[in-house]
This record gives C-alpha cells, structure tokens and sequence, in this order.
C-alpha cells in the first residue's frame, strides 16, 4: 500500500496546478494526477488568452506552463494516470483513489479539478464525420478550411468568438442559432463583432438535423424549429460549439452531482463527501474561466488543509484520548455559548477532564457528524465514544454529564 | 518515426507494402502535442512490426484532405496502401492507438 498524502489532486488544468501551488507551499504532501501527456487542461488548447487579470499578452500552453513550473518550484509530484473510482476507508479519513494503472492510492483530503470537454449532440452523422468535416477546435482545424464555407452550431460565447476567428481562415460562415432573430446566448462584447463581421451569417431558429457527405462533408440538413422544414445548406465544415460536459463519470454514486454532471460544492469547494473537494470548470458554478478555476483551486487547498488540521486535532484530542474528555460544540458569536464556557471550564477542572471546544461557526464538519442541530451542546466521550450529552444546557446542569 | 509530406506521401505511405500508420498533426492542435510523446513511446515499442510516420499538416492540407482527413488529431492506418482505419477526435488516447496496432500486426 502507498503512503498517505495529504492531498491528491485530480487534474492538471488551471484549478488543479492553482491548487497544487497553495497546497505545495502550505507543507502539504502533494501528489497531482493527469491522465494526459502534458497538464494545463482545456487552457492549454486556446490560442488566445486575453482576460486572465496581469497577463496582457499570452497563450494558454504559455500561461499553464507557468502554473506547472510554479507547483515543482514548491514540490507537487506529478504522476500520469486516470482516476477510475473515490471511495473512504473506514472511519472516512482517509481517502482512496483508484486508478487505470491499476494502483490505489491514499489521501487525507481530495481536489478534484477533472475540467469538462466539449459537448458531443449525438446529430445523425457527426461521429462518422468527425475529423472528416466535423469539429470541435477551431485553433486544431481552422487550416483545413481556408477560402471553404462552414457551418457553425451554438451560439454561446465560444461558438461567437470561434467563428469570429475562423473568419480569419475561411470564405464564409453560417452560424445555426436555435433563438429567434437577433438572439444570440453570447455577451454583448461578442455579439457586436460577430454582427459587424461580413463574412458571418446566421440561421434562425434552427439546428442541424443532419450532417452529410461522402467521405468528406459536403453539406447539413437544417431544421427550422417553427415551421419543421428542412433546409440543405452546402458547407465544407461543421464547427460544434455546444457547451460542454464534466468529466465526472467516475463519481457516479459516489459524490452529489447537479444537473448535467457537474460536481455541487459549497462555498469552501467541499463536496458532499467532507475532505474531498471541486475546483475548476468540473463544479457546478456560475462562470468558468481560467481565473475562477485558479481561484476555485485556491479556496480549495486551504479548506483541505483546514480540513486534515480539525480531523487530526478531533481523532488525536478525542477519539485516542485516553481519559475521558468533555467536548462543547460551540461559537464565539452565540451569546449562550460564551456565558455557557466559564461553567464549563470549571467543571472539567474539578472532574479532571479536559476539555475540547469545537467552533461550529469555522466548521460544521464534526458537529455534523454527531447530529449536534443547536449550540452550545456538551458531550462527554469515554474510549473515543459519546457517552452522554446536553443540548443547549444551563450551567448548573453541567454536573449530570458525569 | 518518418517524415512524410506531399513529396513522400505515395512512397512511405500508398506504395508501402504492409501496416504503416501516419499521425497527422500540426502546431496548433494541442491536443496532437499531448499525443506526441506517446505515439512516438508506441512507434519504439512496435518498430518491429510496422511502420510509423507523421505528417504535419502545415504545407500538406491538400495531402491529408485527399485521404479523407480534415481534421486533428487524426491517426490513419494503411495496408498495402489501402485505408483500414481512421482514429479521430478530442478524447483519443494512446490506449485506443494500442489497441489499433494490436489489431492490424
């Protein structure tokens, strides 16, 4: 069995390397898993990066490049596999993690920054004609089609600002927007371009039914929405620009997922599972950038930290004490708490019992775990069990706990 | 692993008798730079057994459309200068090139 780290991160993109270097530089025993060749995530695949804040001019590959030099220089391991299952060892601290490689892997807290991909419709065609006319990056293909005509499916932000520069390389595109006219999913920054550009036209409330060809593209069938009919417009290409999906498929079951895969976090990154966390494009969030994925892997890191620190102070202090111990579930801004903890300190003097305070209001980690709804509560654990207990007691109560 | 553009193409690729696969490529496909390393591992790996060549798109687009490729990465293989398989798309990894070798040696 492989040693403990301290945190596995799942993922080499933006979320995963941010996280590496927080983790790394808080002393933590990090190992960072990529199942590709090279990290930097869908960062690594854009040509151009314009909004990350201090960068003015720079590619992806370039940006992430620094992100990986920044992890060795404080000491993240990297290792080459892919992650095929999470589970608990029993008592939920230690994590393992299974891999394609074969190997099992153990963590104290896990980061899970596995990104997304793009989104495959599943249209009559678009498999077999993959890479034969279908696309789904325009910096990888865009050569291929200079001075041809090209259909553009989506009409998000990437679908916009793609074929803007596709425009670049070929004659002409046509982009199939399921809205009405003029309607576009894009901010208004892209949309404008995308109007004022001579060589994109659009099709309204329509989508592709069909991609045709021989052994290359030759054309779509276009389905408008409103009236059903079906349209062939000739194009050498077909860009997808759909949005994307999580690669989540090895949680399933394991931890919450929301709607679509994405993985459902709290505002520390926390998963529904306590010391696995999410970090990047793979949560279930409100924008997905490069920098809120670096941002994502940073509250990440220092919440898996937070995390190994209270368990390892909880299981030292409590659950492998020797004598007896008194534990209050309290918090600093609960009125009753603090006029609850002068009484308290008394009594595990006189019994010679000490005493373990645990502040729900930094974490309801442990308190969630023994069902503890109102504070202050008081337990006594004897032998690393709960032995007796008072939900919100008055002080002169105190003495029934022993 | 051999070089091939439009000059060589017939040569190395349509004339050569037995499995020769060709990775088609190009700089600013990264996903075709991720992939490098490993096809290059599996080029060493079955040397033996057959033939390996990459072409990089840039100055061969009109070479890569004639064989039905348009679009990266993109992994054809070749018997006896005919077409057998074509390996596409973003999730393609070195486990399904293997398992393609495998199959054709």
């Amino acid at each position: 069995m492989s040693e403990v780290y301290d945190v596995i991160i799942v993922g080499g993109g933006a979320g995963g390397l941010s996280a590496g270097v927080y983790c790394a530089r808080g002393k933590m025993k990090t190992l960072l898993l990529e199942a590709s060749s090279n990290t930097g995530g869908q960062c690594a695949k854009t040509s151009e990066l314009e909004n990350y804040p201090g960068i003015i001019e720079s590619t992806g590959p370039a940006l992430m490049d620094r992100f990986r030099a920044h992890c060795e220089k404080f000491g993240v391991e990297f290792k080459r596999d892919m992650v095929t299952g999470l589970s608990t060892e029993e008592g939920g601290f230690i994590k393992r993690i299974e891999t394609r490689s074969g190997e099992t892997l153990l963590a104290k807290s896990v980061i899970i920054g596995t990104g997304a991909n793009p989104r495959v419709l599943g249209i009559k065609g678009e498999k077999e004609f993959t890479a034969k006319g279908v696309s789904y990056c325009a910096t990888c293909d865009a050569d291929f089609y200079e001075d041809l005509d090209i259909v553009v499916v989506g009409s998000g932000n990437t679908a916009v600002e793609e074929s803007v520069f596709l425009t670049k390389f070929v004659n002409s595109v046509k982009m199939i927007v399921l809205h009405d006219e003029g309607v576009l999913d894009a901010d208004r920054t892209a949309q404008e371009q995308a109007f004022a550009n001579d060589k994109i036209s659009f099709i309204w409330n329509s989508c592709v039914d069909e991609i045709c060809g021989e052994e290359l593209v030759n054309g779509v069938k276009v389905k408008n929405l409103k009236t059903g009919e079906i349209t062939d417009v000739e194009c050498d290409g077909v860009f997808m620009f759909v949005g994307t999906v999580p690669n989540t498929g090895f949680l399933e079951g394991t931890i919450e997922l929301a709607k679509g895969g994405y993985i459902k976090v709290d505002e520390k990154q926390e998963t529904s599972m306590p010391g696995v966390f999410g970090a990047g494009d793979v949560c279930d969030k409100f924008l997905r950038q490069v920098v809120t994925a670096a941002g994502d892997g940073a509250v990440a890191a220092v919440a898996a930290e937070r995390y190994i620190q209270e368990e390892e102070h909880w299981a030292e202090s409590v659950l492998e004490a020797e004598n007896d111990t008194l534990v209050a579930f309290w918090s600093p801004v609960d009125q009753k708490s603090l006029e609850l903890m002068p009484s308290l300190e008394k009594v595990a003097a006189d019994k010679g019992v000490k005493l373990v305070t645990v502040d729900t209001y930094k974490s309801q980690n442990i308190a969630g775990r023994y069902e503890v709804k109102e504070i202050p509560t008081v337990v006594r654990f004897s032998n690393g069990e709960p032995a007796k207990r008072l939900d919100t007691p008055e002080a002169d109560q105190l003495e029934s706990l022993f | 692993m051999i070089e091939v553009g439009k000059a060589n193409f017939d040569e190395e690729v349509k004339q050569h008798e037995g499995v020769v696969m060709v990775d088609f490529w190009g700089e600013s496909c990264g996903r075709c730079m991720e992939l490098m390393p490993d096809v290059v591992a599996l080029s060493e790996k079955y040397s033996e057994q057959m033939k390996f060549t990459k072409l990089n798109i840039a100055g061969n687009r009109r070479v890569a459309m004639g064989q039905g490729v348009m679009g990266l990465p993109s992994m054809v293989f070749y018997k006896n200068g005919e077409k057998l398989e074509h390996l596409s798309g973003e999730e393609l990894d070195a486990q399904q090139i293997e398992e393609a070798i495998q199959k054709y040696i």
